[in-house]
């Protein structure tokens, strides 16, 4: 099951160059780019790891992609994303956010159904990659 | 493609030569920076076979893209942070960095203190310097062949790295004295081999160092009579050939001394003055330096 979530959720996955021609949007807008990954597919996970600190001070994508190819190379099995911040406002203000690399195998959600009083049914997702421990959830993908 | 359609096609260098800017870039220079025959030439040069370089890829005829990486040698003062910043500007034009900002960087910016403190430095630095040129001053730091734990022989690698594989993103601008950056290709052939242009800044004479002053002096709104503009050029043929002569540097130096003397000569004399007194350096500003009784300014 193919995760999508952020800017371009919509779209296909970017290759190479769209994904510099995003980043370097970003810095002509004054974004700082900063790179994440996870290896837990929750859509209502925020706590991505960070790789390295945002990148400030930095005019061409040439130095992002440098960063990411690093990250990717390390993680060539877990969710890695770009964010942009737009920091005009005084405070951390994603502009743009998109996943940049995946597992290649996905192995998706199920759904978890908790009885309790009077018959009321609660749900919840639940990723199945996440019934390993982290670090070894998309190993074999 | 054959040799016929070649020879049918024209070019217009003109155009060409016109879209890129590259003349204005050129003309400024002519203007702002005063001498520095040799160096001017060298880099119209540089200027012309870029622009033929990109003209063969439009025409495709195979080129490789040109190396970029230069080093600039000369001593103290003669202006090659200042040429490197128009360098950047002129690759910009022909478009052979994308952003054409200028990063200086010394061995403090690159080399770290202590194991793996040295990669990320450098690598920030350069992260920072892509899309544009990185101009590392007195680069013969880097290499300390005294000390064999040097962390500088990290990010000599790592910059080696980057010169090779991402020409496209970067180019590298080495300064420092001549003699020591001999030394110092010597020792990294690496460095030597990867740098196609070298470009040696000859030290000013005594009527470009005036011409400088002028300048420098006319930009800070200030002026020269007659009686201070001869003492000023007597000034410089003395110091010229004192110790820790830093041409262009001594030259701003020497000014900024003089501007400390006449503001307190003003204010010791009181009183009312005309307007222009402010902007007019006296003769007396000017030989009270002690470069006058034999000594040096430092």
């Amino acid at each position: 099951m193919r995760i999508t979530q952020g800017t371009f959720s919509y779209l296909p996955d970017f290759d190479d160059d769209q994904i510099r021609a995003q980043v370097q949007y970003c810095l002509d807008n004054d974004w700082p780019v900063s790179i994440e990954y996870t290896d837990d597919p929750h859509p209502r996970n925020v706590y991505w790891d960070m790789w390295g600190m945002p990148m400030f001070d930095i005019k061409d994508a040439a130095g992002i992609m440098l960063e990411l190819n690093k990250c990717r190379e390390v993680f060539p099995n877990h969710y890695v994303r770009i964010n942009g911040y737009d920091r005009r406002y005084g405070r951390q203000t994603t502009a743009l956010s998109f996943i940049v690399n995946r597992p290649k195998h996905e192995p998706g959600f199920r759904v978890d159904r908790m009885e309790f009083s009077d018959r009321q049914l609660k749900y919840s997702l639940h990723a199945y990659s996440t019934d390993r421990p982290t670090g070894e959830r998309y190993e074999d993908s | 493609m054959s040799i016929d359609t070649i020879t049918m096609e024209t070019i217009d260098l003109d155009a060409a030569y016109q879209a890129s800017n590259i003349q204005q870039v050129l003309e400024t220079l002519d203007r702002e920076l005063v001498g520095l025959g040799p160096v001017k030439t060298r880099i119209r040069e540089i200027a012309s076979l870029l622009l033929v370089a990109r003209l063969r890829e439009q025409a495709e005829l195979t080129t490789g893209r040109p190396s970029l990486h230069m080093s600039f040698t000369g001593r103290p003062g003669t202006g090659k942070t200042t040429v490197a910043v128009r360098m950047a500007a002129i690759l910009h034009h022909l478009g052979y960095v994308r952003k054409g900002h200028l990063v200086v960087a010394t061995r403090d910016d690159l080399v770290g203190q202590y194991v793996g403190h040295t990669a990320p430095k450098t690598k920030e630095v350069l992260k920072r310097a892509m899309g544009g040129v990185l101009f590392i001053d007195e680069a013969y730091y880097l290499y300390r062949p005294e000390n064999e734990r040097d962390y500088g022989q990290e990010a000599i690698e790592m910059l080696l790295q980057v010169m090779e594989n991402q020409r496209d993103d970067l180019v590298v601008i080495l300064a420092g004295y001549k003699e020591r950056m001999d030394t110092f290709f010597q020792s990294n052939q690496g460095f030597r081999s990867r740098i196609a242009h070298h470009i040696e800044f000859p030290d000013y004479t005594l009527d470009e160092l005036n011409a400088i002053a002028e300048l420098m002096v006319a930009q800070q709104m200030y002026h020269f009579d007659d009686e201070s503009r001869h003492a000023f050029a007597e000034y410089l043929a003395l110091r010229m050939h004192q110790p820790y002569f830093a041409n262009a540097r001594s030259v701003r130096n020497a000014l900024d001394r003089i501007k400390l003397r006449q503001a307190s000569r003003l204010v010791a004399q009181g009183g009312v003055i005309a307007a222009d007194e402010l902007a007019r350096i006296d003769a007396a500003d000017v030989r009270q330096s002690r470069v006058f009784q034999g000594g040096i300014d430092k």
